[in-house]
């Protein structure tokens, strides 16, 4: 196989040789471009580019996670803001992306999987790139292996292996998000190897770090899995850094700190700047503001911010307001309160109160309205000028509608009898005297003596003859509470806990002191203006919050499988199946590669552990730069295995064939690199080297073999009869399926 | 300049160090960090006679202190505290010979009920929930047993960190800081697994330590003792908790690190590595196995009467245990129709096939009734054998089942049959759900089930108890399956139950007939299989780990997280709530423990800037110690620590404590080589007086927040905390500790 050739007036040019002369001699010369072109490594990427884009917009259907994915990049477009537990912006956004440029408008309802997509919708755009990235991995694993200091024929060899690989294909070629990660993660390593192999003399070099730091960052801004490979690139560059330190002879500071900032401080600013993008493309409210407070609802346009705008900033005595619940889990609600009582005796034969029900209530409501009343006054109204309320004031909440005070008293509560009953209180004359004074606890003041201010402050409302808070128990109330969440009053207040804060979301100036005008006041939207705004930064850290804990249930999925089954490909995924004929997409692996995969890390770990006992014991079978190249390969490739696959033998969530993509491409960089240390270190033997020659040889042609019989299944075409696909089930495990006719 | 400071150390420190009894005889193998022995508790001119005294003095002070301060007010308060409900129970169930379940091994209970046997408790106490009144009952012999081992950690802890570091102060900073820590002391005080299982964490490390002190002996007489030691205490931690996995690795490690510089010594031939390797082999697995599973075999050998723990196991196991229906069973032997039987699984801990008044909830299949695995004997796990045509004969002796018969299941209680249909199951939405079906036994085709034996042919009979059946569903071809998940809340968190495409024989959709109850035919007596000690041991411990994953945090539960642990976030209450009650917390000393997190800081600090100052070619004196010693200790507390983030199951504060005793310990080395240090900032007399000024600093800090804390442990009544009459007033510097 030829390996550089070297084409003289190329235009493209990757190494431009220029003569170190006097500029009179250079103008006499000709000038030259020396180009260098590998041939091999354009054909690759020509192969690849071919089996990952032809015929990229079959089937014109929602393809399996398109689904999911294709509702973020519609809510791009009409720029609404959403949450996703599952990863982080960037991925997003690159198929969103992708969308604009094709001059998607986002309508299109992602509700099944097999859709048809109407002809507006430019599929070829939406699915390109990814496909493109899935493409670009192949020529990159080529320049890995040669970063490795293997040979060309291991290169091309890992190169096939990849685009060969059916898996990968199927997931390249449909809006799915792991070809991008893939392709993040290998060029980070890529540039990071380009670095460590450049001579130290060049400053140039540090644009490989520096690319190297932000594909980083992209991997981690696509999926939370790009974690994983990022720390191990880190792993790696301490570990040269620190041999670095280890040499005397040169100072170290300057390296050391440009590595720090490389590495370390540009993928954390980057990641950063994913959400500063994605929190400025989507301002407007949408399905998912609930999650978030209501600082954060007011800052996205429509929505909260439509009632919210203008509202008075101080709360003050005599303030109409609604309280909501800082707490998340299990819905966000309001304090609320309603003409109705707490039965006398619940159904497992506790006595209440009987006063009015207290509960909080997940719907916008007129009953959601309490007017903060100062205890030393019967106003109801607001005085000129507003007196605010202030931390540790002593308040009273008259319930808008009813006009009962809150109330909490020592009666436990119906769903959580540890707790004390919070009702609103009538009085029935039977020596239970009104307990409803209030202290106000801003938590998260800044000064002593601050107001409370709308949204912004997180009180806890302290009840002073108890020193019990207002708490949402997030326990719903059986029938008789109309299935509304429990409120309650709890003693022992334990440290921070969201359920014990409120927040003040709607908010006027009451201006009616007589109970009906004031009905029909709380009646009439709120009015009246003051603008606010909260950071980039604190809408950044609740979003990443938020995205790390807010858990969707998470239940087994008909394709779902567990981490030990990827080894062996134990199952597959049914992606798309037509929708009157067999023609259908599979998630299936490449099992000839797969098979070579697992056996080269076999081969490694074992040859591996010969080589570290014999040299513990002084035997040097190989010499030191071929040692040193041994380990870094096995660095990278089993070690980029281990932290893609042991980490998810500890979760807990629902797992797919497909998580385990990333750590088998490391095992496919491993394969021809071990078998060229084989051929050149471990056989001595001409008649050995040209059996395993011979081997291989055999292998790819299997592997190319096996490649052409899974196609169907890859590329949804052509359709096969059913006796076919019946052949194609290697696995008794694999669910293919079959149209009965 | 540094290096000629450490040249006269070190010179100094070999006069010192060559008085050591331990101390090898060729100079220049030997490799023990270069540390001065404390100085200011002996004269650097010193022999060996006033060096062994000085030990000697220490060792006895730590004994007294350590000794006093658990044993003090040992029987208060005469009231069951905590968990003592169950650990007392349970050493109760051994001297009364019943069976239980519980989610730890068993040497912990055992060693509690043998204590409590000894010292004349009869096993008569119920210990039915905190706050029970002991009365008559002998208690203080149990929780004086488990005060003794607690006693032991300080002392323990002295002596590892004397080991490690050869000196005095890290030592004794160690042992004051675990003496007069509330928190230690609490734990000790009552009768509970944590003292137990900490002497043996403990004492394994300190064995471990001593064992790699001989290593330039080896194969000599206390060679062997260590190894020996530490086996045995490997076991015992083992035995009480499985918490003792950790500690296990931590040797495991050692141990690979040791053989991995035996194999690097060039000077000792590969019969020599193979001697070394079989040594720790029989050292350190197969004793430590052996005598783990010898604790097994005396558990079901003292527990032979039936008890509350039955349930859980096999029916071959429970025909072990006198008073349990199935020891010396009579019942029909051949399954007939019109029988009423019970189902168990055959995987380990199936549970018995059970079904109740309740419906699947909306959006989980059809709405039809519940039927799930129950591990515990109940009358909802009765189930009718009928005909597919109904028509059972009402005279005469009944048909008996026989193999590739359909068959029809009538849950007695509800009258519901057996059913399944095309509908995902609840949480393996591979498989088909599993309901109860129809009226007073009336349902349709998806009722009927193929009975087939495994192993047999066309015509076979099915044996109560010795075939494993399976049931196969006519209309779907499915098998019924256990999958072994819990189901959430609707299903009152039994086990759910499939009907699996899947037709491979596993034990997860074998079932056995237990109980089979027809009263026309004659009961024959059935001598079960015994099974085999191995089985019983193998089942018994997937039941005792698929029940500590069991152990799930309540929802509205404040439940405590791994990272409030070394903050001292929030501690447990032991006993009492209100202010007219005797009330013990369970709290370390915040000043000891926040001091503990800060020195854990502090010593990464450390590890970082001599390890870059070494990497740059600079040579240090106490890096040795500092290294190989810390390192050492914080392996074991991030062994104790880090795993509790990766378990799903509840957790408490208590358990900390093996991490804190590590934290400690390198507390210990940390803060006297940072004293020690002074000498690279000052001259001579003033580093001196500089370390002398930090260790009374020290002393007295820790004595005096002691004296501030020790109502925690030692009880206290009265108002509480936030009422300025209390005796803990003011002293609750966080919202979250309730006392």
């Amino acid at each position: 196989m030829a390996g550089d050739v070297e084409t003289r007036g190329c235009v493209s040019g990757i190494r431009v040789a220029e003569s170190r002369i006097s500029r009179l001699e250079m103008l006499q010369r000709p000038l030259v471009v020396t180009a260098q072109v590998d041939l091999v490594l354009v054909l690759v990427s020509v192969l690849a580019l071919w089996t990952r884009l032809s015929h990229l917009s079959y089937p014109n259907a929602v393809v399996f996670d398109e689904v999911y994915y294709g509702q973020f990049v519609s809510l791009y477009m009409k720029r609404v803001f959403f949450i996703d537990d599952s990863g982080p912006p960037l991925g997003h956004m690159i198929l969103a992306l992708g969308a604009y440029l094709g001059g998607f408008d986002g309508n299109f309802v992602w509700n099944r999987i097999g859709a048809e997509y109407p002809s507006s919708v430019s599929v070829w755009s939406l699915r390109l790139l990814p496909a493109l990235c899935g493409a670009l991995c192949v020529p990159l694993v080529y320049l890995l292996t040669l970063e490795l200091r293997f040979s060309h024929l291991s290169a091309l060899g890992a190169a096939l292996l990849l685009l060969l690989e059916n898996s990968l294909i199927v997931q390249s070629r449909f809006m799915l998000l792991e070809s991008v990660l893939i392709f993040f993660v290998l060029l980070a390593f890529f540039s990071y190897l380009r670095f460590h192999n450049t001579p130290d003399s060049s400053w140039f070099r540090y644009s490989w770090l520096l690319l190297c730091g932000a594909s980083c960052a992209a991997a981690v801004g696509v999926k939370y899995m790009g974690v994983f490979s990022y720390l191990l690139l880190l792993g790696v560059a301490s570990l040269h850094t620190w041999n670095l330190i280890g040499d005397q002879t040169v100072s170290v500071c300057v390296q050391c700190v440009c590595r720090f900032v490389c590495l370390l401080v540009v993928p954390v600013l980057l990641y950063v700047f994913w959400f500063y993008i994605h929190l400025s493309l989507l301002n407007r409210s949408g399905p998912h503001d609930q999650l978030m407070s209501s600082a954060f609802q007011a800052s996205l346009q429509g929505g909260l911010s439509r009632i919210t705008q203008g509202q008075p900033l101080e709360v003050a005595y005599g303030s109409q307001v609604t309280l909501r619940s800082s707490a998340s889990q299990p819905i966000p609600c309001w304090l609320h309160s309603h003409k109705a009582n707490y039965p006398i005796r619940y159904e497992n034969g506790r006595g209440s109160s009987h006063q009015q029900q207290v509960t909080c209530y997940p719907f916008k409501d007129v009953n959601n309205w309490w007017i903060v009343k100062d205890p030393g006054s019967q106003e109801l109204v607001v005085g000129s000028p507003p007196r605010p309320v202030r931390h540790g004031d002593v308040i009273q909440l008259v319930h808008g509608m009813t006009s009962r005070f809150l109330n909490s008293h020592d009666v436990a509560a119906p769903m959580s009898p540890h707790a004390q009953e919070v009702s609103g209180y009538i009085n029935f004359n039977v020596s239970m005297a009104a307990q409803n004074l209030w202290r106000v606890d801003i938590s998260n003041r800044e000064a002593e003596s601050e107001v409370w201010k709308t949204i912004l402050s997180e009180v806890r409302l302290v009840h002073v003859n108890t020193s019990a808070v207002l708490k949402l128990s997030g326990v719903s109330l059986p029938d008789w509470g109309f299935r509304q969440l429990e409120v309650v009053a709890e003693k022992l207040f334990k440290g921070h806990s969201s359920s014990l804060g409120w927040t003040v979301e709607e908010h006027r100036y009451g201006i009616s002191q007589e109970q009906k005008e004031r009905e029909a006041e709380l009646h009439s939207p709120t009015h009246i203006d003051v603008d606010r705004k909260i950071s980039f930064w604190a809408k950044f850290l609740e979003l990443q919050w938020k995205m790390l804990t807010v858990k969707q249930e998470d239940s087994e999925h008909k394709y779902s499988s567990s981490p030990l089954e990827w080894i062996t490909m134990e199952t597959n995924i049914a992606y798309w199946l037509h929708s009157s004929t067999n023609a259908q997409i599979h998630l299936i692996g490449n099992p000839v590669s797969w098979g070579v995969a697992n056996l080269s890390l076999l081969a490694y770990q074992l040859l591996a552990a010969v080589y570290l006992l014999r040299r513990r014991r002084g035997f040097k079978d190989l010499p030191d730069g071929v040692w040193c190249q041994f380990v870094r390969l096995g660095c990278v490739c089993v070690g980029g295995w281990v932290v893609n696959f042991v980490p998810f033998l500890l979760m807990e969530k629902t797992l797919f064939l497909y998580h385990y993509l990333p750590a088998l491409c490391y095992l496919y960089l491993l394969s021809p690199a071990l078998l060229e240390h084989a051929h050149t270190h471990l056989l001595s033997n001409v008649t050995h080297r040209r059996a395993l020659c011979v081997c291989v040889a055999a292998m790819l042609s299997s592997v190319f073999l096996s490649y052409r019989t899974f196609c169907p299944l890859t590329y949804g075409s052509p359709e096969l009869s059913a006796n076919q696909l019946q052949g194609l089930r290697w696995r008794d495990t694999w669910d293919i399926l079959y149209r009965r006719r | 300049w540094p290096n000629r400071t450490v040249q006269s150390f070190s010179r100094r420190d070999t006069s010192t160090l060559r008085n050591r009894k331990t101390f090898p005889l060729s100079e220049k193998t030997f490799q023990t960090p270069s540390t001065a022995v404390s100085k200011d508790k002996n004269s650097r001119t010193g022999g060996q006679s006033s060096e062994d005294d000085t030990h000697r003095v220490l060792l006895m002070l730590v004994v007294g202190l350590s000794f006093s301060t658990r044993l003090y007010k040992i029987t208060e308060p005469p009231h069951v505290c905590w968990d003592e409900t169950h650990f007392g129970k349970m050493g109760s169930y051994y001297i009364n010979r019943t069976f239980f379940f519980d989610v730890h091994p068993p040497l912990g209970k055992m060693l509690i009920g043998l204590a409590g046997y000894i010292t004349g408790y009869d096993g008569t106490f119920p210990f039915i929930k905190p706050g029970d009144k002991y009365e008559h009952h002998n208690y203080w012999g149990m929780r004086g047993f488990c005060a003794v081992l607690g006693s032991f950690l300080p002392i323990f802890a002295y002596l590892i960190v004397l080991e490690l570091s050869q000196s005095h102060t890290a030592a004794l900073i160690t042992a004051s800081l675990l003496i007069f820590d509330t928190g230690c002391i609490s734990i000790s005080q009552y009768i509970l697994l944590d003292p137990i299982l900490m002497f043996f964490i403990m004492a394994a490390v300190l064995s471990m330590v001593k064992f790699n002190q001989q290593r330039h002996r080896p194969f000599t007489a206390p060679w062997w003792l260590w190894l020996v030691l530490i086996g045995v205490n490997l076991a015992g931690a083992l035995g009480v908790k499985f918490v003792g996995l950790f500690v296990i690795v931590l040797v495991g490690l050692n141990t690979v690190w040791d053989l991995w510089r035996l194999l690097g010594d060039l000077s000792l031939s590969l019969v020599d590595i193979a001697k070394h390797f079989l040594a720790r082999v029989v050292g350190l697995i197969l004793l430590p196995l052996f005598i783990y599973v010898t604790i097994f075999a005396i558990h079901f050998v003292v527990l032979n009467k039936s008890g509350p723990g039955d349930g859980f196991f096999s029916s071959a196991f429970q025909s072990r245990l006198i008073g349990n229906n199935l020891h010396n069973a009579s019942m029909p032997e051949y399954l007939a129709y019109g029988s009423t039987i019970t189902v168990k699984n055959l995987r380990i801990a199936g549970g018995y096939l059970h079904s109740h008044w309740h419906l699947y909830p909306e959006g989980v299949g059809a709405r039809q009734q519940q039927v799930t695995a129950y591990l515990h004997k109940d009358y909802n796990n009765l189930w009718l054998v009928h005909r597919q045509d109904n028509n059972t004969s009402q005279s005469g002796t009944p048909d008996l089942v026989r193999h590739g018969d359909i068959i029809r299941l009538e849950h007695k209680e509800t009258t519901r049959n057996l059913h399944s249909h095309l509908h995902e199951a609840p949480l393996t939405k591979k498989h088909f759900q599993v309901t109860g079906y129809g009226t007073n036994g009336t349902g349709d085709t998806n009722d009927l089930w193929q009975v087939e034996v495994c192993g047999g042919r066309k015509g076979d009979l099915v044996k109560v108890l010795r075939s494993k059946v399976r049931f196969l569903h006519r209309a779907t071809g499915c098998v019924l399956y256990s999958s072994g998940k819990t189901l959430p809340k609707w299903g009152w968190e039994q086990v759910e139950v499939t009907c699996s495409p899947y037709l491979k024989e596993t034990p997860s959709s074998q079932w056995n007939i237990e109980d089979h109850i027809n009263p026309r035919l004659p009961n024959i007596s059935l001598s079960v299989l015994k099974p085999h000690f191995l089985e019983i041991l193998l089942e018994s411990h997937i039941i005792m780990i698929r029940g500590n994953s069991g152990l799930k945090p309540k929802d509205n539960e404040m439940n405590s997280k791994p990272w409030h642990w070394p903050i001292n976030y929030q501690g447990l209450r032991f006993s009492g709530v209100n202010e007219t009650e005797y009330r013990v917390y369970l709290l370390g000393n915040p000043v000891i423990w926040w001091m503990n997190l800060a020195t854990l800081g502090l010593y990464l600090i450390m590890v970082a800037v001599a390890s870059v100052a070494l990497q740059r070619g600079f040579s240090l004196e106490h890096a040795c110690v500092l290294m190989r010693g810390g390192g050492l200790l914080l392996l074991g507390w991030l062994l104790h620590y880090v795993p509790f983030y990766t378990m799903g199951r509840v957790l408490y504060y208590h358990h900390y404590f093996p991490a804190m005793l590590f934290n400690t310990m390198l507390t210990g080395i940390t803060l006297d080589i940072l004293l020690k240090s002074a000498d690279l900032l000052l001259r001579p007399p003033y580093s001196d007086w500089l370390q002398r000024v930090g260790q009374m600093a020290f002393l007295f800090t820790v004595l005096y927040s002691f004296y501030l804390f020790h109502p925690l442990s030692y009880g206290m009544t009265g108002p509480l905390a936030h009422e300025p009459g209390s005796a803990m007033a003011g002293l609750k510097w966080m919202d979250s500790w309730e006392f």
